[in-house]
């Protein structure tokens, strides 16, 4: 099959998108003849024109609130918010705008639109552009929420993202842009709310998202090194999530570590790690660990940042010390 | 004649501190283009007259907010050269200790209430610092550098309309430099900047960017009518940036002509332009110049190398700070 890059798979869904649908158009920050600063949506103003592919001046709460008018209206807005971290500028038009409007009109309105943003230190970017700031997204009922984990889900979760009657917001992990994956030619979805098993094992859950399933991949590796045999999943999808799969996984192998970018108090691993506890409760064997990053704004210097990040290394360990037996970080 | 000399010494530090500027960037773009810089970061290379021509008009007492084109600010403001490397190699003894970087590099010792890497972020904090001054009854006035594209922002009207009610004294210094990232200002603020600030009964100013004796002039000025509680003021200066809008930003033909920079740099440059009238007013010689130059590029090719052999924060400080004790 052949290979292309998370931002090709970004960019092919939502041209694939646009043709099939009239409706569904582009807006944000450079996105036409800039094609971003990433570069992910190159192309695009060439094929659908300036009418479909808007730059904006930089005034986020506006245009995304034009983005859930529209969408109230009869359109498919797709928008682009150039880092994760300006969702803080926009959470009133997003939160209580878009999320709200289905369930306050009873039913009546809906707001199909995407917000395409990203996530992920280590770029030695600093504090204000490096956050991954899904569980705040997460939090609020109405708001689905979408972490791709590869070029391969970024374009099957763009394309449902698209054809989705409700806000959803889709968080790209900007150091993969890159990276390549097999993807296929020909057309495909991936559903809201089907994990993933990236690998299966018996011994230890790996639950990651984003760029933390590579992360619990590698640890796999390193732990498959010790005949420790870890299932990893993805669950694609925090919200809705794929309780089911997370689920029969981990009362499988009777042990779960939860890895996730966002800060690790009252975050998304939290939440997972507490379903677990409740519906597998007699299953387990350890206690279920939530691996996030540290509870600190993202440093500058690369000497601090690295710190801050789960690493395969990390992952690997504690998983050990939980098939040990060991309790880690008991009080 | 003892106003004259006066002037002297203000007009070479004017010089001395764009060339600062100047120099400090080159050697910041070196260290990016060498790979010994961590991340990103922009230029403000084009643009000195309008920091130094606004910060040699402040005393340290004042405050001002810069942004993420903050290095001419935070030396106009005067910052050392080394902190500012150390900071930029994310070393512990920068401004920030490592932590801030480029984009949120400040220095409380003059006065800078730091950079910041949201667009149009410190409009709010500007506004509150000069609050604080009217509150307290203090006399230290505030300025508010800002881009053009930052004008798009809805808090700077927001907080420009209680600046005008409450006469603070504040200065929103709008740095139009022609483009917002890839995109020419004129596509994204319709009208004219200035008559927005008018729309608050703000009094505001158009001017060229580029001539720091003007920019200090009215700078001047309004900063001694913000003392007496005549803020606040909006000052619009024509500017442009150098180099890309970050230092990765190589090929930009598709937004931005060659002719264009090159037009700028031949016949606007600020410094160039400075340094000519230095010469025929006779404050300085050709030769006084030179070694100025020189002077200033031993100072910041000594700062280059002691920030890269200076250490890394601890990997203890990364958890402190987070809380003030
Ligand atoms: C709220 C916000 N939106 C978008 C960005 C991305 N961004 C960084 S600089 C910039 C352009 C700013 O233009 P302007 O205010 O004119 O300043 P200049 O870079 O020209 O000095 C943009 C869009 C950001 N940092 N913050
Ligand atoms: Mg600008």
């Amino acid at each position: 099959m052949r290979e292309i890059t998370l931002s090709q798979a970004v960019n092919e869904a939502i041209a694939e998108e646009m043709r099939r649908d009239e409706t569904v158009f582009l807006l944000g920050e450079d996105v036409a003849e800039a094609g971003t600063p990433f570069k992910v949506l190159s192309g695009l103003v060439e094929e659908f024109g300036t009418a479909r592919v808007i730059d904006t001046p930089i005034s986020e709460p506006g245009f995304v609130g034009l983005a859930v008018g529209a969408a109230m209206t009869g359109a498919r807005p797709v928008v682009d918010l150039m880092f994760g971290d300006f969702i803080y500028l926009v959470m009133d038009q997003l939160c209580n705008q878009a999320a709200k409007q289905h369930y306050m009109s009873g039913g009546k309105l809906t707001v199909p639109m995407v917000l395409r943003t990203n996530l992920g230190a280590t770029r030695r970017s600093a504090a204000q552009h490096s956050q991954s700031l899904q569980a705040l997204v997460a939090h609020i009922p109405g708001l689905k929420v979408a972490l791709p984990s590869s070029a391969y889900e970024a374009k099957g979760l763009m394309k449902t993202a698209i054809r989705d009657n409700n806000p959803v917001v889709i968080f790209e992990d900007k150091l993969m842009y890159q990276d390549k994956a097999p993807v296929p030619e020909e057309e495909y979805l991936i559903p809201f709310g089907e994990a993933h098993v990236k690998r299966e094992g018996t011994d230890i859950t790996l639950i990651g998202t984003s760029s933390m399933v590579q992360v619990a991949e590698k640890a796999a590796e390193l732990l498959a090194r010790d005949g420790i045999e870890a299932e990893v999943i993805d669950p694609r999808t925090i919200v809705p999530l794929d309780e089911v799969a997370l689920l029969a996984s981990v009362r499988k192998t009777s042990r779960a570590i939860v890895i996730d970018e966002g800060h690790q108090s009252y975050g998304v691993t939290a939440e997972i790690a507490s379903r677990l506890n409740e519906k597998a409760f007699y299953h387990l064997d350890a206690p279920v660990l939530r691996m996030g990053a540290m509870d600190v704004p993202v440093p500058f210097s690369p000497a601090l940042e690295d710190l801050t990040v789960p690493t395969p290394e990390a992952v690997a360990e504690n998983a050990r010390m939980l098939c040990a037996g060991e309790m880690i970080h008991a009080a | 004649m003892n106003k004259r000399k006066h002037n002297a010494e203000d007009y070479l530090r004017m010089y001395r501190q764009m060339v600062r500027i100047r120099t400090f960037e080159d050697n910041a773009n070196q260290l990016y283009l060498s790979a010994k810089m961590p991340g990103l970061t922009h230029m403000y290379s084009g643009e000195e007259a309008v920091a130094v021509g606004i910060c040699e008009a402040l005393t340290d007492d004042d405050r001002i907010t810069s942004t993420h084109r903050g290095h001419g600010h935070c030396v106009a403001k005067g910052a050392e050269f080394k902190e500012m490397f150390c900071e930029l190699l994310g070393k512990a003894e920068g401004y920030c200790r490592g932590k801030g970087g480029s984009m949120h590099i400040a220095d409380q010792s003059h006065g800078n209430l730091g950079a910041n890497a949201i667009v149009g972020g410190s409009m709010g904090i500007a506004t509150g610092s000069a609050l604080r001054a009217r509150l307290l009854g203090q006399d230290d006035v505030t300025v508010c550098f800002f881009g053009d594209g930052a004008t798009a922002q809805g808090l700077m009207y927001e907080v420009m309309n209680m600046a005008a009610l409450w006469k603070l004294p504040v200065i929103y210094a709008c740095e139009n430099n022609g483009y917002s990232e890839y995109t020419r200002t004129e596509e994204i603020a319709a009208g004219s900047i200035t008559a927005r600030a008018e729309a608050f009964g703000i009094e505001a100013f158009r001017i060229d960017g580029q001539d720091v004796l003007a920019v200090n002039d009215l700078t001047r000025k309004l900063v001694d009518r913000c003392r007496k509680g005549e803020g606040p003021f909006f000052i619009e200066l024509e500017t442009y940036r150098y180099h890309g809008h970050h230092v990765g930003d190589i090929n930009r033909e598709y937004y931005r002509s060659k002719q264009e920079e090159k037009d700028w740099k031949d016949n606007r440059d600020p410094i160039i332009r400075f340094r000519a009238h230095l010469v025929s007013e006779g404050i300085a010689s050709e030769d006084e110049i030179e070694a100025m130059n020189a002077e200033i590029e031993k100072d910041a090719a000594e700062a280059v190398a002691y920030a890269e052999a200076a250490a890394y924060p601890d990997v203890s400080e990364v958890d402190k700070h987070v809380y003030a004790d």
